[in-house]
């Protein structure tokens, strides 16, 4: 549906934007996926395949997704909590949500290694019950989900809001219970914005590297994430190694994104 | 027949889940925070001034302050174009645009440090010719812009695309047809109705230009005294356990992020849409 083209700027800030884009964005990573292509796909194999590799793939994919999830339950519970009630410090703690976006990962990583580290300040509680806080898979996943679950609140907050009780009043006069009407009414309604939360949340979380590389304590094979073995082979100047996994890792968490869109637009129809 | 209206929960199980919420965000947030503070101040106010004041530190802070002097405003010229460009007009690609202005926030911070290694550094594609001519982008002050840049790319255009889109262009068309010119159209049309976005967009940008880490580790080399923006300052101060020292200079940051959280609400209050509207 062409406009007409009353109102000036089309050229200049089409000029901006794309020479912007491409100076910051697309060249470098284009240069990346170009210097990672470079190798062969022998050499590909033999650097993805490596257990070093394999185990930090397996850590970061799987403590997001964990993360992620958590964040959703957390998220829901949280967005619910600020929307339907009041309370006193209710709009302080509504404010503080965003904290995790606000706060510098380098600072999030020591605090919450201080916290929950062996003898830290929750930590200790955490290895009465012989559960190891910081330095294990577990720290990772706090760190995490700590990132992560602001998202899937910020969300799901808006469409919570938009709801109208118009629904639940009907299925509440039709005999349904408060809990049937949240699972058959609201808990629907509210899915699109959950799984838009748990996407944002989750390519966060593989991507996050401040939060983590402190409360991971870094051991090799173990508490090792993908990004921390981006760095340790750039460390070692082994430039193309580092782009492998990179483009790698790239790769893996487009395709997930990908289909988690595509599952999304299936549960919209 | 009960009081309470059908559309709200029995008053144990809404205390009950007031209580946990409010459990898990004082934990996972108000503890944290708490947490910098008190670190910071554990040894006494001596240890925490030196810690802030030692030229280390101070070079830190002032590397911070001037790689965020940079990067944020052209971020934001780039968000000002780019809002205008995707709000104002149709044309083809728009949809592929916007995701790929969107882009940085699905990659990772390291990952956007390692391009601009791959591309200046000494082994870069650009590496030799650099060396050649005595300029140094990696491990020096141009790196450490670009990779702030590319993590902050998306911020003010994230929040200015809605706002304009919401806004329509009527008022620019009349403004037009009135007369006016592109510069003036921008300045007394657009600019009073996105001012409040457009500055909530540029708080978001510079909090995390002040405290990006992964990206910058990665371009900056660690210098002490030199290349180290105040997050790397935190981390080699932690890492040689002086903790003190490092929540010191944390309490900077954590600071800047309660303005920002400040700043925020108040801007969105003004804007009126605040997140606590009630049925």
């Amino acid at each position: 549906m062409g406009k007409p083209r009353v109102i000036p700027g089309f050229g200049l800030s089409m000029g901006i934007t794309i020479f912007w884009l491409s100076s910051i964005i697309i060249i470098p990573l284009a240069a990346l996926f170009i210097k990672a292509a470079g190798l062969g796909l022998e050499e590909w194999w033999n650097i993805l395949s490596s257990p070093r590799v394999l185990a930090a793939a397996r850590l970061t994919f799987g403590a997001s997704a964990a993360a992620a999830l958590v964040s959703m339950v957390l998220g829901l519970l949280v967005a619910w909590v600020l929307v339907r009630y009041e309370f006193p410090g209710r709009r302080v703690l509504d404010a503080m949500v965003d904290l995790p976006f606000a706060l510098p990962t380098a600072v999030a990583g020591i605090t919450l290694t201080t916290i929950y580290a062996p003898t830290g300040w929750l930590g200790r509680y955490l290895a009465e019950i012989g559960i190891q806080g910081a330095y294990s898979p577990f720290g990772v996943f706090i760190a995490l989900t700590f990132i992560g679950f602001p998202f899937v609140v910020r969300t799901v907050q808006p469409v919570m809001e938009d709801l109208g009780t118009e629904l639940e009043e009907a299925a509440a006069v039709l005999g349904a219970s408060r809990w049937t009407t949240f699972r058959r009414i609201i808990f629907p309604a509210l899915t699109p914005a959950l799984i838009t939360g748990f996407t944002l949340a989750f390519a966060r979380a593989i991507g996050e590297y401040g939060s983590v590389i402190f409360i991971s304590g870094n051991l090799p094979m173990k508490t090792e994430i993908l990004p921390l073995l981006i760095v340790s082979q750039l460390e070692q100047f082994r430039y193309e190694a580092a782009a492998v996994i990179a483009a790698g890792m790239l790769i893996v968490s487009f395709i997930l994104l990908f289909l988690i869109n595509l599952l999304q637009r299936r549960l919209a129809r | 027949m009960t009081s309470r209206p059908v559309t709200t929960e029995s008053a144990p199980v809404r205390w009950l889940l007031i209580g946990l919420a409010v459990t898990i965000l004082s934990l996972f947030l108000l503890l944290p925070l708490a947490a910098v503070f008190i670190e910071g101040f554990r040894r006494g106010a001596t240890v925490f001034f030196h810690a802030l004041t030692e030229p280390a530190a101070r070079s830190a802070i002032q590397l911070t302050l001037l790689a965020a002097a940079i990067a944020v405003p052209l971020n934001t010229i780039f968000g000002i174009a780019a809002a205008w460009l995707i709000s104002k007009f149709r044309f083809k690609g728009r949809a592929f645009l916007i995701s790929m202005i969107d882009l940085p926030f699905a990659v990772s911070p390291v990952i956007a440090g390692l391009v601009f290694v791959l591309l200046f550094g000494a082994k870069g594609w650009f590496g030799p010719w650099l060396m050649e001519h005595d300029i140094r982008i990696i491990f020096a002050l141009p790196g450490i812009v670009l990779a702030t840049v590319f993590v902050t790319f998306p911020f003010v255009a994230r929040e200015l695309i809605p706002l304009m889109e919401s806004q329509g262009t009527d008022q620019e068309e009349a403004a037009v047809t009135l007369g006016a010119g592109g510069w003036q159209l921008f300045r007394r049309v657009t600019l009073p109705n996105i001012k409040w976005g457009l500055l909530y967009g540029v708080l978001l940008c510079n909090a995390r230009a002040m405290g990006e880490f992964g990206a910058v580790s990665v371009v900056s080399g660690h210098i002490r005294g030199k290349t180290n923006t105040l997050p790397l300052h935190i981390e080699v101060l932690y890492n040689e356990y002086q903790f003190s020292a490092a929540f010191a200079a944390a309490t900077l940051l954590a600071l800047l992020a309660l303005v920002t959280l400040g700043l925020k609400t108040l801007i969105e209050h003004l804007l009126g849409h605040t997140s606590n509207t009630r049925h």
